[in-house]
Parts: structure tokens; C-alpha cells; sequence
């Protein structure tokens, strides 16, 4: 600072000062280069070490998945190296031939159709309920949380008065079980969560001491444990001739599990709600379920939005465990068929297992990538 | 959108009894700590009452307990004759009855305007939801801001959202209004625009119930001022006598600082 002087002018400028000279470009291509990848010498060292690695890495992925891969063939010696071709790639002529194995199990042949129509059914389901500009969604809603369940459970386990013979579980397999098991652990974590959390800050004693004995049981436990409970001590409650399948079990022990973590995303979002809302909501003489259906609840789901589609991620990689109780998932499927005889080559583990990973991350991506689009959409259309 | 007459407007619903609202011997503890202590209050049909008093002498908590947002532990409160209690079916009925504005609005604000004010008349009094936009129209008219229907709480100024809490209020064609310290939280040149709109309801014979420090309100609406410190009623007067002749010291300190 410069001296003050008594006369306190000395800080005003007696000379115009000469006009900066204009802002490098920062527009265009060359802007955006300037701008985002070399702004200073971290950044710059940071997109030269991104650059060598993106180089290390993509070509080869590439030749293995791509440019050496093998497309078609009827076994293994499609994919074995032979003195004209010294690399192989990825063997892509293994999934073709097993992928019904990887998306039906053992689902009968002839009923195969069945599964598919299924599939059917579950997109339209969840594109009614989930594009951004359906209409009657209520009606989605009532479709899919009840009618779709009911036509899926006959399409899917066979009604034989209608001529479809029954296709017991242990039938089911591949993509068909993981969606299944994952769909009920969605479909079912988030009300129950929403219960369990709502119980848990209840004043109710017995209410929340039961929520909170639950909540911490199941998170106390990994989920292998809850599935070998649910698959061993099921069958103790539930009296024998109804004798629960194995399916069954699995899927009650995912959405307990699924339900229990979720209870925490939820009561996370109900603690960020100021006490101001409840009071206003209860000022205006909303009862306890009017003011948490329309006013907590809503406010809270959609601040822990990013949490719950994060549980779900989390969840639909977590159902890969069921083949711990024999059941044949995805996953479980692959893992079966890199081990055929038919099939054995250097290269069809690694194929067998980067088919997984595109498609769980394709799954993945495209849930996380939908949140983040509907976050957007959230905070635009109800600015705070 | 501006109307060359007013509105019409619409009376407040009429109370049973004479006896609008009626604290009896009331008394409430936070733990240990005793908050309102021996509170005697009886509100007419029609009154406005207003209430002031330092910090923490306990006028929220005891507007608060009117609409059972808080409980007391003993004495009787009625309200048109009823009394409240720990039966949640009364409760319920009370806070249909009983309108509350806050401080900080407690607006909803996933919800439009138009939505916030037609919500409880909805869901609490079954109103078919033409009905209720109607009703919500008509007493953001009142409030003079009807273009703003469809926006979200957050788009409004403060004075606005105060407004549309009003409003909101209204729409349950409440009885009795409370207040608390409706227009602290506003920014100085908003707080007329709300005053404005208080004015108008004690002109239409609303009983209101308003905790605030505007003294210039006091005079020109209230019926009876009340004075609280430290979880009691010192002192009830009616304007006139309550500015020109306050009858405690307690009182006297109060006023020499809040008019200085
Ligand atoms: N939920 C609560 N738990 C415990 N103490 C409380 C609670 N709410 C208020 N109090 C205490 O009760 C006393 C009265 O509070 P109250 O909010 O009624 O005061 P007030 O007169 O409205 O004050 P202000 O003018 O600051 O709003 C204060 O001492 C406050 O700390
Ligand atoms: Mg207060």
C-alpha cells in the first residue's frame, strides 16, 4: 500500500493507463486447448501423462477386442493361433454361439420365446415409467409395479391351463436371472427403505427399535451371509409344503439386504428436510403420511437421487453372489461355459470375461448416466 | 394484471363460540427448563391480538402450542371450544381451523405456487381440485400476486413468498390466523407489502394472533397488546394505553428499546 498522504488524493491515478492488450483466444479449438487441457504446468503434465496412458492402452484393447478378434466359428479351433495367424484376439464366435446360454440358462428352448416377450413387457415398463415425456404415468406405475409382475410371474413360470407348461426355476439362468433378482431388489429396496427409514426416526419405540435392530443386523453382515440365511433359515419359518425355491429365497434375501442400506440413503435425505417443512405441512393440517407422501418424501428422495441410483449400481453387481446358493446368473453363466471342453482356448476366459464387463458396464452407465440426466432435469425445473 | 377495483373478498369463516381462543393456567417445560409459566390468555372472535416481548421470553412457543406444533404439559387451551389434547383426530381439526404464517415462510418448495396453496384444501378438505385453484386464484389476487400462480417458491422475493404463505394459509379459510414474527425475516421495503396484506385480513375481522415487533402494526390493527418475558404475561393493554402508559418496569425497558 502506498504511504497515506494528509491530502488524500495521492491514490487517484493522474494518467489514463494504456489499454490491456485483448484476452487470448478463448474460443475455438485452440482455445479449448488452451483452456482445459494445457492451462498450467500441472494441467500440462497431467494431459501428457493421460495421453501416454490413453496410447498404451487403447490400441491394443483394441486389436484384442476388434482388429484380431474372431467372429464366427463353430468351435474352438476357430480361435486357436495358427503359423498364418500368430495372434488371436478376442473369440467372439464363443459368445455367439453361447449367448442364449448367457441370456436364458437352461430355459427350455421351445419356451425361450417366452423369456423374450418378458423382456418385452420390462422395457416398455420401465419406459413408461422412466422417459421423461410419458404420458398417464400413474398407469405406468399401476402397469408395472402390478400388472407387469402378474404377467411375467405366468409367462416366465408357465400356467399350463393356458398352455403354457411350467419352466421350474432351477431352468432359469444368465441375464433373465440377473434381471430378475436385480429387478426385485430395485423394484422392492426403495419402499421398504422408505418404511425402515420413516420407522427408524419414529416415536414409536417398538417401531424404531425394530427398524434400527434391522437396519444394523443387515448391514452388519456381508450380503453372502444374508443369502446362505435366507437360503438355510427360510425354509425353517416358512412351513415345508410350501417349500420356497431356491429363487425365491435368493430374491427375498437381495431386497431385505437391498432394503436395509437403502433405509440409510433415505434417512440421510430425510435429515437434509428443515424442520420448517414438516411444520409448514403440519400448519396447514396434513396428516403424518399426507406430510411425509407429498411434502417430505419428495423433497428427500430427490436430494438423495445421485445416493439411491448409486445403491442400485451397487446392488445390480452385487446379484452376481447368488451363485453362491447355485443359482445361475449372468455372470455364473459365462464363468460355466469358459470352462467347456468345446471351447478351450488361451483366449476364452479373457473374452468370456470382457463380454461381461461391457455388458455390466453398459448396464451401469446407462442407470447412472439416466440419474444424472433426471438430476439435471430436477434442478432446472424446481429451482430452489 | 392490476385491477381497477378490489377483489371481492371473502369472509372469514364464523366461529362457533364467542370465545375464539382460550389458555387457561397454561404452563410448558422444554426438559427442565420452564418455558411458559401460568399463561392466561382469552382471545374473542374478531380480536387481534398482539405479542410481544424480548427474545427467548417464550412468544413462539406460546403461539406454537395454539396449533399443538408444541405440547404444553398442563392448564387447558380451547380452541372455539374445543379442547386441544393428545387425541390426533382433534389435533388435526384444530389445525384446519387455525391458519400460521412463520417467520421464514415454510413455503414448499417443490411445489408451484398454485400447488402449495391448493394442497391441503385437497388433500386435508377434499376439494376437487377445480375448486381449489379457483379459491388459490382468488387469495393470490388478494395477495396481488396472481402472475405469479406458476412458479416455484425460490423464483419469488421474500415479500412475495411471505405473501403466498398468507395466501396459503387463507386457503383453508382458517378461523384464526398466528403469526410469528411475520416480517423479520423480510428485507425493509418488503415488509410493507406484507403488513399491507395483514392490515386488510384485521380489516375483514379475521382473529389474528401476531407476534411482532412492528409497533407501528400494533397500533393501527391490534385490538390488545400482550407483553411476555420470561415465559410469562406481564402485562396486557390495549395500544393507546400499553405505549402511553406501560404498567411494569419490564415493560417501560422493553418499549425505551424498541422505539429509541
Ligand atoms: N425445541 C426447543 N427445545 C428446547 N428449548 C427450546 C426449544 N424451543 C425454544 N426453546 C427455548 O425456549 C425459550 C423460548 O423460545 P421462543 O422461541 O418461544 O422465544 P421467542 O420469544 O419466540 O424469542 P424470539 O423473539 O427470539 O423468537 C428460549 O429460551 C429457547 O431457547
Ligand atoms: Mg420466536
Amino acid at each position: 500500500m502506498a504511504a497515506h498522504t494528509p491530502s488524500g488524493t495521492s491514490y487517484v491515478r493522474a494518467q489514463a493507463v494504456a489499454p490491456l492488450p485483448p484476452p487470448l483466444v478463448e474460443s475455438g479449438a485452440i482455445g479449448w486447448l488452451r483452456t482445459a487441457l494445457f492451462s498450467g504446468p500441472l494441467n500440462i503434465v497431467l494431459t501428457i501423462l493421460s495421453g501416454a496412458l490413453i496410447v498404451l492402452i487403447v490400441p491394443p484393447l483394441l486389436n484384442f477386442l476388434i482388429f484380431d478378434a474372431t467372429w464366427s466359428g463353430a468351435d474352438r479351433e476357430a480361435c486357436l493361433a495358427r503359423p498364418d495367424r500368430p495372434v488371436v484376439g478376442a473369440c467372439w464366435a464363443f459368445i455367439r454361439e453361447r449367448l442364449g446360454y448367457f441370456i436364458y440358462g437352461f430355459y427350455p428352448i421351445a419356451e425361450r420365446w417366452r423369456v423374450d416377450a418378458f423382456f418385452v413387457l420390462l422395457t416398455i415398463g420401465i419406459i413408461w415409467l422412466l422417459a421423461p415425456t410419458a404420458r398417464r404415468r400413474t398407469l405406468g406405475a399401476i402397469y408395472f409395479f402390478v400388472v407387469m409382475p402378474v404377467l411375467a410371474c405366468v409367462l416366465l413360470l408357465g400356467w399350463p391351463a393356458i398352455g403354457l407348461p411350467e419352466v421350474s426355476t432351477t431352468q432359469w439362468g444368465g441375464m433373465l436371472v440377473t434381471v430378475v433378482v436385480s429387478g426385485v431388489g430395485i423394484v422392492f429396496s426403495l419402499p421398504i427403505g422408505i418404511v425402515l427409514a420413516l420407522g427408524r426416526r419414529s416415536r414409536m419405540p417398538l417401531v424404531k427399535l425394530f427398524s434400527v435392530i434391522f437396519i444394523e443386523f443387515v448391514r452388519g453382515v456381508p450380503l453372502v451371509t444374508v443369502l446362505f440365511m435366507a437360503s438355510v433359515m427360510l425354509p425353517l419359518f416358512v412351513p415345508e409344503q410350501w417349500s420356497p425355491d431356491k429363487l425365491l429365497r435368493a430374491l427375498v434375501g437381495v431386497a431385505l439386504f437391498a432394503s436395509a442400506y437403502m433405509a440409510e440413503v433415505v434417512r440421510a435425505g430425510l435429515q437434509a428436510i428443515p424442520r420448517g417443512q414438516y411444520e409448514g405441512a403440519m400448519a396447514v393440517g396434513l396428516s403424518y403420511w399426507r406430510m411425509m407422501g407429498l411434502i417430505i418424501l419428495p423433497q428427500a428422495l430427490r436430494v438423495t437421487i445421485p445416493n439411491i441410483v448409486n445403491s442400485y449400481i451397487a446392488l445390480f453387481k452385487d446379484t452376481t453372489l447368488v451363485f453362491i446358493v447355485g443359482i445361475f446368473d449372468f455372470l455364473r453363466t459365462i464363468e460355466a461355459a469358459r470352462v467347456d471342453p468345446k471351447w478351450a482356448t488361451p483366449v476364452t476366459s479373457t473374452t468370456g470375461y470382457a463380454f461381461a464387463a461391457i455388458v455390466y458396464f453398459i448396464c451401469c452407465y446407462l442407470m447412472s448416466r439416466y440419474a444424472r440426466d433426471m438430476e439435471a432435469r430436477l434442478t432446472t425445473t424446481h429451482r430452489r | 394484471m392490476d385491477q381497477p377495483t378490489s377483489p371481492p373478498r371473502l369472509r372469514p369463516a364464523k366461529l362457533k363460540t364467542d370465545v375464539a381462543i382460550d389458555i387457561i393456567g397454561m404452563h410448558k417445560w422444554f426438559g427442565d427448563f420452564h418455558v411458559l409459566r401460568d399463561i392466561n390468555l382469552r382471545v374473542m372472535g374478531g380480536e387481534r391480538i398482539v405479542i410481544c416481548g424480548p427474545s427467548g421470553s417464550g412468544k413462539s412457543t406460546m403461539i406454537r402450542c395454539i396449533n399443538r406444533l408444541e405440547e404444553h404439559q398442563r392448564g387447558r387451551i380451547l380452541i372455539d371450544g374445543m379442547e386441544l389434547t393428545g387425541d390426533l383426530r382433534r389435533i388435526d381439526e384444530i389445525r384446519r381451523e387455525v391458519g400460521m404464517v412463520f417467520q421464514h415462510f415454510n413455503l414448499f418448495p417443490h411445489l408451484t405456487v398454485l400447488e402449495n396453496l391448493t394442497l391441503a384444501p385437497i388433500w386435508v378438505r377434499k376439494m376437487p381440485k377445480k375448486d381449489a385453484d379457483d379459491i388459490a386464484m382468488h387469495f393470490l389476487r388478494r395477495v396481488k400476486i396472481p402472475e405469479q400462480a406458476h412458479k416455484y417458491p425460490g423464483q419469488l422475493s421474500g415479500g412475495q413468498q411471505q405473501r403466498v404463505a398468507i395466501a396459503r394459509a387463507l386457503c383453508m379459510n382458517p378461523k384464526i390466523m398466528l403469526f410469528d414474527e411475520p416480517t423479520s425475516a423480510l428485507d425493509p421495503e418488503m415488509v410493507k407489502e406484507v403488513l399491507e396484506t395483514m392490515v386488510q385480513l384485521a380489516e375483514d375481522g379475521m382473529t389474528m394472533l401476531v407476534v411482532t415487533h412492528e409497533m407501528g402494526f400494533a397500533r393501527q390493527v391490534a385490538n390488545r397488546v400482550v407483553f411476555m418475558d420470561e415465559g410469562q404475561i406481564v402485562e396486557v393493554n390495549t395500544p393507546e394505553e400499553f405505549f402511553a402508559h406501560p404498567q411494569h418496569e419490564r415493560t417501560k425497558l422493553f418499549l425505551s428499546q424498541i422505539l429509541q
